[in-house]
């Protein structure tokens, strides 16, 4: 179980960085290209071990940057220190409820880039900003909080599709039998 | 709070960071390439089908809109005969007027077709992906233009290259600046970057003389300084009038001829 779930994770943060490379569709309609990177480290910190969102970290962050202009490497700590956040805090987090999943997809969302922004700055790259980055980066938050939801979902239904039912447990044991008759 | 494991993932993301980020520049796009090289099988896959989906929609095409087409399409190139025999009459002249003078030798370009593949996933650079690398002769720098009409349009300029894809930076991009000439005014400057980042086809023209009076539609061309751009190629046309800007420069707004945000087929300029 354990091991399909970092499997799955890994397999569709590999597809999701793709997604965001080919498809324009958000870029020419809102303007800014959604990074769903954001909701994934929102799922694996909320469902998985601390070495898979680390691992999801790295691995996502070095993805994303092999397809931009960014510097190598450059994502890994934003995505690593959203994906933390919730970690540290995740038994207190109702994991289950659809509005903590938008809430913190929201947070991560407008966090990642935020810093990776900031980043950049401090290396003295130059990347095109202006007043329109500010509606890029409350369409990338508030799409990460409509596509959080949506990743938890996801999952579930690859879960569902790919994990053995778990068994029902039965009343019956066979110790407890009552025995009627004579004997 | 903090446990050995927590201790032990902080230091692996830090130290990793750290590592990559301080690579020399070769080999962190030499390992930026590696990296993204895996990605080849899903633009291929991506390809074929996009390549299917048109053939689909070529077969609904009726016949008389295919034949009607295609004269149209004879009539075009028998145009474009004629014009390259022109053409190549007057580079020869040109060569000889040259040798006459004794004026150093121009350089002819070839041309390769490639498929823009991807596009940066991130929203503050301008960059695209292609699917012609260095085995089919692309190296650092060379100009990236697309045909519009009978002109050829600035795109942008190589900026990285791999075995099978490169990338291409696209005009506006910080590390995709353009000498530009407006010839209805001689006037020079540079395209210096995007005028926001919500739109991609219009850029600023900066470094203009304090005194240049730039109007709306006026073509401006790559003027062929910084020797990575050969004079003449369409930039696009001024859109607004020619203001003051900061440090005593006049500045002006340029919308491209070329739609970046519709590329799907470019022509790189090889030397």
């Amino acid at each position: 179980m354990n091991w399909l779930n970092t499997i799955l994770i890994f397999l569709v943060a590999f597809v999701a960085v793709f997604l965001e490379s080919v498809f324009d569709g958000a870029r020419n309609f809102l303007g800014a290209q959604i990074d769903l990177l954001p909701a994934l480290m929102v799922y694996a910190a909320l469902t998985a071990s601390l070495m898979t969102m680390t691992t999801l970290a790295i691995l996502g962050g070095l993805w994303f940057d092999s397809l931009s202009a960014n510097p190598l490497g450059i994502s890994v700590l934003p995505l690593f220190a959203a994906g933390y956040a919730i970690y540290l805090r995740r038994e207190m987090i109702l994991r289950e409820q659809l509005y903590a999943q938008a809430l913190l997809g929201l947070l991560a969302s407008a966090m990642v880039p935020a810093l990776t922004v900031l980043l950049l700055s401090m290396r003295r790259e130059a990347p095109a900003l202006g007043w329109g980055s500010i509606w890029q980066w409350l369409v990338m938050s508030v799409g990460g909080a409509v596509l959080t939801p949506v990743c938890f979902r996801l999952f579930d239904g690859l879960h569902h599709a790919l994990n053995y039912r778990p068994m029902l447990e039965n009343s019956f044991r066979a110790d407890r039998e009552i025995r009627r008759g004579r004997n | 709070m903090f446990k050995r494991p927590h201790y032990i993932a902080l230091g692996l993301v830090v130290l990793l960071t750290l590592i990559v980020l301080n690579l020399p520049n070769h080999t962190a796009s030499q390992l930026k390439l590696a990296i993204g090289s895996f990605f080849l099988p899903l633009f291929g896959l991506s390809k074929s089908v996009h390549q299917l989906r048109e053939r689909g929609s070529d077969a609904l095409v009726p016949r008389p809109t295919l034949l009607k087409e295609n004269d149209q399409l004879r009539l075009t190139n028998q145009e474009l005969l004629i014009r390259a025999m022109q053409g190549d009459a007057t580079a020869r002249e040109n060569e000889q007027l040259r040798q006459l003078l004794g004026w150093q030798k121009q350089s002819s370009w070839k041309l390769k077709l490639a498929n823009v593949i991807a596009r940066d996933p991130g929203n503050w650079w301008h960059v695209i992906q292609i699917d012609a690398g260095s085995r089919d002769g692309i190296s650092q720098d060379m100009p990236v233009v697309i045909a519009t009409g009978t002109n050829a349009a600035l795109v942008g300029r190589i900026s990285a290259v791999g075995l099978a894809s490169s990338q291409v930076s696209l005009i506006g991009n910080s590390d995709c600046k353009v000498a530009a000439l407006v010839p209805a005014t001689g006037d020079m400057g540079v395209v210096t970057g995007i005028a926001s980042p919500l739109d991609n086809t219009l850029v600023t023209l900066s470094y203009l003389a304090s005194n240049s009076n730039l109007k709306p539609g006026q073509m401006v061309f790559t003027s062929g300084e910084g020797k990575i751009f050969q004079k003449g190629i369409v930039i696009g046309q001024v859109a607004e009038d020619s203001h003051q800007a900061e440090l005593g420069y006049t500045e002006a707004r340029v919308k491209l001829a070329a739609d970046l945000g519709k590329l799907e087929e470019v022509w790189v300029l090889i030397k």
